[in-house]
């Protein structure tokens, strides 16, 4: 798993510079051939994709339960959640680990490849989105160079009614 | 240090004195009070109000002052106790936790009740004492009846007696006080007496006292604000540095007294010594322990045999328990790594492994106790309740606990708590009879209902037994037609019984406020199962009704079994499963066309196809190649079809919903020895999801059923 190792490496490089206040840090992932990225103080940690129990009559992008250290956490992949083709768990294949609210929730992801640093003005407001994702849990568009970065609300996607992660008398 | 600092200290020690209070109350023989039950809660209505006055809360202090000065008479022997001035004393004591509880809530109490107690208290006193309730009652005669109780101190007692009705001179030394603080206790000591004398300096303040209150009252009141070390009661001119010399004798002789405040014990000369002694040593014991409690920094360890204790927050516990569950799920991984190593040359490994888990389930164990409470907590409610309920009946019930200290998981004795109350009311209300009526049965005109509880096996067994009328099955079984219930004249007494469990069932004649309504029962028995447990009831015409409640000693470890379906691994609660069996042809029976059935020793149960309810791939289908368990939930009895037994383990119960959401069929998740997560299923979930899915499939359309049916 030396995918996961490193990336754990420059999270914790990533959250120990905690730079300037203004621009913020990002951890980027990658679903198929789009990028994308999450605040990084949202990430606890990643792991690789193993050892989880399926829960019957659940929507089909919630892969089921995994054991964190005695913790029991959902696994949502957002692969199957996008609609992505050529979906395959094998050794690239990665959980991010994030904290939203009081809730700890694993997405699979295709692979993680950095921790990039975005100032103010190199995030660009989303545009208002198509079907599958709601403009509403996105935070903006990260452009660098020649590459573009959805950033995702990590937050507002995960307590989402759709995500069906949450019991709906609860949130 | 802000005063306000010390409020919470102050909050949970008047509580405890006020539980203290009713339960001496109750206790108390009206016709031959007992002199140190009077005393000692004369004692705790004094240190609430010393503690109500230092910190401001007026209402508090005023009302126990009046309650005080009461109990002060009663305690003289100038008040003749009756039943009803018991009950003003707890109606007042009620009260003073209503006060608390808005004092703690940051609010002001309830005016108008404050002055109506004040009103009952006051023309009490006049009634009973005929307008003399004034100041000058220590001029009277000392208690008539002081009653010997230690053996030690026949005499001491009863000179003690005369003694707390005469003014004594005493001398408080305040020990490194500051002088802010010191002006308050000084404010203090005006109240409990005059203060003759007073100087000193912040490390030794002198107050020179004369007052008819005993060197421990003052002490009670003081610890609200300062150290019991900081405070050293002598009678006047007894020589300090002679006491504080044999102090430390006085502690080896008197064992007994070593939970007794260090400067009781410093107090050398004799009439101070008999101050100590006159403290009914089971009265001031918990209070004291209670505070010992309260401040860690108290140094009591040192005094050894007293009980010590800590507090502490329950998430710390319950954080401990994680931990510990994880250590025990990582040594059953080892050991299932460890059990495919060869175990000649790996004796030693083997070995330590072995040992570490003897260690770690007696950790476990050690551990789990930790939560435990002892029924006491529970069953001390109720002699309060069950001697209102019995009053407003008019009926004569005798309480009687027994197992006070059978323990019980802290979350499960909370929510024991409602249940029992209502089947308690029931009891009272509709089982045990007027004092007239059981007299024409020929029963005792008083009736006695008994609160008990213990152990068997992993279970917890508690019972309320009533000698009342017992249930009557004929009125039950008519109650249940005209509440169109499916019944028959052959049911047995047991299934009869079970119908006063059917929602909105009474057969109280009458609605009273007490109980009746048929709301109850039912209510109760869904928080049983809700805790995993089950009510039981054996009942006699004429003789009574036992109602026996059967909880799992805690919710976090259950006894499970692991069934095996597809290449899914789930948990059973071993509690509802009944038997398991491997079903022949024979047996089978469909029903509609698609429903189950199978035959168990003539039962037809329904069969459950776990596969079908949770979709699971790879699933043996035939029935006769499969497993059934014949489970039991919320009383319903069913046949689940699973591939496989795996075996019986005990579990650590993982909820689902802190992470994710409820789950139907499912009702917590655990960890496996390999570390992968297992669902534990929901029996009587699990039926209504059955239902749910094959309602479903059927509905959505008959063709694929009729394909079934010709293929």
């Amino acid at each position: 798993m030396t995918a996961v190792s490193q990336a754990n490496a420059q999270l914790q490089q990533a959250n120990a510079a905690n730079l300037d206040a203004h621009s913020s840090e990002f951890l980027v992932f990658s679903l198929g051939e789009e990028e994308y990225a999450v605040d990084i103080l949202k990430v606890q940690e990643i792991r690789g994709y193993e050892n989880v129990t399926r829960i019957a009559n659940a929507p089909d992008f919630i892969k089921g339960v995994t054991n964190l250290r005695g913790v029991i956490v959902p696994i949502v992949d957002l692969r199957i959640k996008f609609h992505l083709d050529n979906i395959e768990y094998g050794g690239q294949t990665v959980v991010i680990v994030v904290n939203v609210g009081e809730r700890v929730v694993g997405i699979v992801v295709d692979g993680v490849s950095d921790v990039m640093t975005l100032s103010p003005d190199q995030i660009k407001p989303a545009p208002e989105f198509g079907v599958t994702m709601s403009s509403d849990y996105l935070s903006g568009l990260g452009s660098l160079e020649d590459r573009m970065l959805v950033l995702v609300d990590i937050d507002k996607l995960l307590t989402s009614e759709e995500m069906a992660l949450v019991d709906k008398t609860t949130h | 240090m802000d005063i306000t600092d010390f409020y919470d200290t102050f909050f949970e020690e008047a509580e405890e004195l006020l539980g203290d209070m009713e339960r001496l109350l109750l206790e108390l023989d009206v016709d031959e009070p007992d002199a140190e039950e009077l005393n000692a809660i004369f004692r705790a209505a004094h240190s609430i109000k010393g503690g109500a006055g230092t910190f401001g809360f007026l209402v508090l202090q005023e009302t126990t002052h009046i309650l005080e000065n009461l109990l002060d008479h009663t305690r003289r022997g100038e008040l003749t106790l009756r039943r009803d001035i018991v009950d003003t004393f707890l109606e007042a004591k009620d009260m003073l936790h209503d006060q608390l509880n808005a004092y703690r809530n940051g609010e002001e109490p309830d005016q108008e009740a404050f002055e109506r107690i004040c009103k009952t208290l006051k023309q009490m006193a006049l009634d009973e004492l005929g307008g003399g309730g004034g100041e000058n009652a220590p001029e009277t005669k000392p208690a008539p009846t002081p009653e010997p109780v230690e053996e030690s101190g026949t005499t001491a007692a009863a000179d003690d007696e005369s003694n707390a009705g005469q003014e004594a001179t005493l001398c408080v030394a305040l020990l490194n006080v500051a002088e802010k603080d010191r002006g308050l206790l000084v404010e203090e000591l005006e109240q409990l007496g005059s203060v003759i004398e007073q100087q000193g300096d912040d490390k030794r303040y002198e107050v020179t006292l004369k007052t008819g209150v005993s060197g421990e009252d003052i002490e009670a009141v003081m610890c609200f604000i300062i150290d019991d070390e900081q405070l050293e009661i002598t009678t006047a001119k007894a020589s300090n540095q002679e006491s504080a010399a044999s102090s430390a004798d006085k502690k080896i002789d008197e064992p007994e007294q070593a939970a007794e405040p260090d400067e009781a014990i410093a107090a050398e000369s004799v009439s101070a010594a008999k101050v100590e002694t006159s403290a009914p040593p089971e009265a001031s014991a918990p209070t004291k322990a209670a505070k010992a409690q309260g401040k860690p920094q108290g140094g009591k360890a040192k005094n050894g045999s007293g009980e010590s204790s800590l507090r502490v927050p329950v998430d710390k516990v319950d954080q401990i328990i994680n931990l510990v569950g994880e250590l025990i799920i990582t040594q059953s991984m080892l050991d299932q790594t460890a059990s495919e190593i060869d175990g000649i040359t790996h004796t030693a490994l083997h070995n330590g492994l072995n040992l570490l888990q003897r260690n770690a389930r007696d950790l476990q164990e050690a551990v789990m106790s930790i939560r435990m409470m002892p029924m006491d907590y529970v069953f001390s409610r109720f002699p309060r309740l069950v001697r209102d309920l019995a009053d407003k009946l008019e009926k004569d019930v005798e309480l009687v606990t027994e197992g006070k200290s059978t323990e019980l998981d802290k979350s499960l004795i909370e929510r024991i708590i409602d249940p029992l109350t209502h089947l308690v009311r029931n009891s009272l209300d509709h089982g045990i009879e007027s004092p007239d009526v059981r007299e024409a049965k020929g029963k005792p005109r008083g009736g006695k209902l008994t609160l008990s509880a213990q152990h068997q096996g992993g279970n917890i067994l508690i019972e309320v037994i009533d000698d009342g009328a017992g249930l009557n099955r004929a009125k039950l079984l008519a109650k249940a037609e005209s509440n169109g219930l499916a019944v028959s004249d052959s049911m047995s007494d047991d299934e009869v019984w079970q119908l006063i469990f059917a929602p909105g069932f009474s057969t109280a004649e009458q609605v009273s406020d007490v109980s009746g309504r048929g709301v109850g029962m039912d209510v109760v028995k869904r928080n049983i199962q809700a805790m995993g447990g089950h009510v039981e009831i054996l009942s006699r015409e004429g003789q009574g009704t036992t109602t026996r409640i059967v909880l799992p000693l805690t919710l976090a470890i259950l006894d499970g079994m692991s069934i095996k379906v597809g290449q899914e691994v789930f948990i059973l609660p071993l509690g509802t499963v009944l038997e398991s069996l491997q079903p022949s042809r024979d047996d089978l029976y469909t029903m509609a066309g698609s429903d189950q059935l199978l035959k168990v020793r003539d039962e037809y149960l329904p069969v459950i196809a776990l596969h079908q309810v949770l979709d699971i791939d790879g699933a043996r289908t035939e029935l006769t190649e499969c497993i059934v368990v014949i489970v039991q939930g919320e009383g319903r009895r069913y046949a689940l079809m699973v591939d496989d037994l795996i075996g019986q383990q005990q579990v650590v119960v993982k909820n689902l919903e802190t992470n994710y959401r409820k789950v139907p069929g499912i009702s917590a998740a655990t960890i496996l020895g390999d570390g992968s997560v297992a669902l534990i299923l929901d029996i009587a979930d699990l039926h209504r999801l059955s239902r749910r899915k094959t309602g479903q499939a059927s509905h959505n359309s008959t063709k694929p059923t009729q394909e079934v049916l010709t293929s």
